[in-house]
């Protein structure tokens, strides 16, 4: 078993990532990894794809890491810092097309039960419209 | 490319955005988050502070170098959209041939790049409006075999006529497509650092001869 996916969270504020990975660990306990990141490289409202990257690799496993982001730019600089990783996990890495907050409660249910990144990606999706 | 050419196209891309910062940002604050000219001037400090190694390496890799750094520092989507625009330029750089023809192929390979990251095309009122036309204007150019300096006045208009174009549009794309019909009526900032790095190109092409 390679464990349970992980979920990385990436706002433009750092203290929005953090608030929402403190409800995720509140909610569903330390069972599941959960990494954050916010701000962009001089501390200010944005995001920093060396940041991003570093977040997803404190907790990749080799079950997935599952990425929920805020605005705009969170999405494009996630798929670019998703690019600079090894090959290999790149794979194992999504973008969740679900509200930051919501979507990693929900993800980190999910993957607390043990799904699989796909299962743990749809249930997070459905919160889309 | 010589190192002295390297260091001129970089030092006018360089200033072109310290010197248009405000009017980006000032443009990013009616359509987006503000944001556009505080992060094009943290990215192209950036690729400043690493100058004397970029100009002296050969071409792929000093793009894919600046490419890196706009990528790592920006701190917005422009980022991977213009780090993913040099990057990719880069990549192709080392079988380019160093004509018009040659930098039709690179620059078609970085707009290719950045419609893929952006998940986006010309019409959407972003930096695409400047960078297709202009890409457009130097493949015919190039094609019809057009003096140097004819070539970089095509290439500037088409440029500039992209970015006027942005400012009846309604975006679809990026934060501005949040505003809808609001976002009639403003220039996109995108386009218009566009246009700002292709015109301070042109400027240096055009006076090499």
């Amino acid at each position: 078993m390679p464990g349970h996916v992980a979920i990385v969270i990436v706002s433009h504020s750092a203290l929005v990532a953090e608030g929402a990975a403190d409800m995720v660990r509140e909610m569903v306990g330390d069972e599941v990894r959960v990494a954050f990141c916010g701000g962009n490289p001089e501390g200010g409202l944005g995001t920093n794809v060396a940041a991003i990257k570093a977040a997803i690799e404190r907790v990749y496993t080799p079950a997935g890491v599952a990425l929920l982001v805020d605005l705009g730019g969170a999405e494009t600089n996630s798929e670019m810092a998703i690019e600079l990783l090894p090959e290999a996990w790149q794979a194992q890495v999504v973008i969740c097309n679900a509200p930051i907050v919501e979507g990693a409660v929900m993800a980190a249910t999910e993957a607390a039960g043990g799904s699989a990144l796909a299962v743990v990606q749809a249930t997070a999706e459905e919160l889309s419209p | 490319m010589s190192p002295e050419r390297a260091a001129r196209l970089l030092d006018a891309a360089v200033a072109a955005i310290r010197e248009h910062a405000d009017e980006l940002t000032a443009l990013d604050q009616a359509i987006g988050d503000g944001d556009h000219g505080l992060n094009m001037r943290r990215g192209f400090d950036a690729i400043a502070a690493t100058r004397e190694e970029v100009i002296a390496l050969p071409l792929g890799q000093a793009l894919q170098k600046a490419g890196m750094a706009l990528v790592m520092k920006v701190g917005g989507a422009s980022g991977p959209l213009y780090g993913s625009l040099l990057m990719s330029m880069g990549k192709v750089a080392a079988e380019a041939p160093a004509d018009p023809q040659g930098l039709t192929a690179m620059l078609a390979e970085g707009v290719e790049a950045v419609k893929r990251r952006g998940k986006s095309d010309a019409g959407e009122k972003t930096m695409l409006d400047v960078l297709v036309p202009a890409l457009g204007a130097l493949r015919a150019g190039a094609a019809d075999d057009l003096s140097a300096d004819e070539l970089i006045a095509r290439v500037r208009a088409a440029a500039d006529d992209g970015l006027a174009r942005t400012r009846d549009m309604k975006a679809t794309k990026g934060r501005a497509s949040y505003l809808g019909e609001r976002s009639i009526g403003h220039l996109d900032p995108g386009a218009r650092s566009s246009a700002l790095l292709i015109t301070a190109v042109c400027g240096v092409l055009a006076e090499e001869g």
